[in-house]
């Protein structure tokens, strides 16, 4: 499960060119790591091919920070 | 200069006089091109002109389960991507205001504008995702200028004016352009059922004193869709012969 975390951080690295040192899980998306609107689904869409998942619209504008993103993940990923 | 070769294009209303010409100008410069429109047989006959490179799905767009399936099918058939949509779909349905019914009013609304946001939207993401998109919607010259008998059609043609503003402003740094073309009178079946009085006195209103030919909209649309237009979105081209200079 761990490694989920791991993947999810990579994918905002390589998405929005930061430090790995800025992504941490309470950065939020926006207002840390200067992702704009459209940053922010381009990040879902990547989720959902990474993981395979499908990540409705209202579960994608709860999702704010990278530990946000971890944690969707992780519940959509047992269930 | 133009050349659409490995592109996948979209075509909505292909079935009708300017959607047609359109669709072939596309492949003429070397597009894949899907036709879409609710005439299947019109549809697969200009398929079957056209030769390779051609798709059929048809589709109404005035049902939201009908559109995505549109989006998803003409992706599949040409190779998983589509670069070009031009939504050209659209309907009449002319009467003064105080005769207008709701549904003349709901439903010219609804096929021309909110099936072009709603077919728009289902296409968005797999050009995001490539970096690339040509968005082009065919408005008309009467939603800038009005048009007794027309409010409902000119209120949906103004407001795709409106949408691909901003439209272009989301996605512009996504490599993708939303752009409209605004037609004047052009030689079509929608045109034909005025009467020669009427086209008398359009004529008039037009400095080049014939009504457009499909293909001078055609052209348009292939110079929207290049890579040479890159530099271009948000704007509305308008092919009228001179009817409204704006």
């Amino acid at each position: 499960m761990s490694d989920i975390a791991e993947r999810v951080k990579k994918i905002v690295i390589e998405h929005l060119g930061v430090e790995a040192a800025q992504v941490k899980e309470e950065a939020k998306f926006i207002d840390d790591l200067g992702a704009d609107s459209l940053d922010t689904v381009e990040l879902v869409m990547a989720f959902e091919e990474e993981f395979g998942i499908e990540i409705p619209d209202d579960a994608a504008e709860k999702i704010q920070t990278v530990g946000d993103a971890i944690g969707f993940i992780k519940g959509t990923a047992k269930s | 200069m133009f050349d659409l070769t490995g592109k996948a294009a979209l075509v909505t209303g292909a079935s009708g006089g300017i959607g047609g010409a359109i669709a072939r100008a596309l492949h003429k410069q070397g597009a894949t091109v899907t036709l879409s429109g609710t005439r299947a047989e019109a549809l697969e006959e200009l398929k079957a002109s056209l030769g390779e490179r051609a798709h059929v799905v048809a589709a109404r767009m005035d049902d939201a389960a009908d559109i995505d399936r549109l989006a998803k099918e003409a992706e599949a058939a040409m190779g998983g991507k589509l670069d070009i949509l031009v939504n050209n779909a659209g309907i009449t349905r002319d009467n003064i205001s105080m005769r207008m019914k709701d549904e003349e009013w709901d439903k010219v609304l609804q096929v021309n504008l909110t099936g072009t946001f709603r077919l728009t939207r289902a296409t968005m993401r797999g050009m995001m995702k490539r970096r690339f998109g040509r968005v082009i919607n065919i408005t008309s010259i009467v939603g800038v200028t009005g048009n007794p008998g027309q409010a409902n059609y000119a209120a949906a043609k103004a407001g795709l004016i409106g949408m691909s503003k901003s439209l272009a402003q989301e996605l512009a740094s996504r490599g993708i352009t939303v752009n409209c073309l605004a037609p004047g009178f052009i030689a079509t079946p929608m045109t034909d059922v005025l009467t020669d009085d009427q086209k008398k006195t359009i004529l008039g209103r037009v400095p080049a004193a014939r009504l457009g030919s499909p293909d001078e909209i055609a052209a348009g649309v292939v110079y929207l869709a290049s890579d040479e237009a890159a530099y271009v979105t948000g704007q509305t081209l308008h092919i009228n012969g001179g009817m409204a200079m704006i």
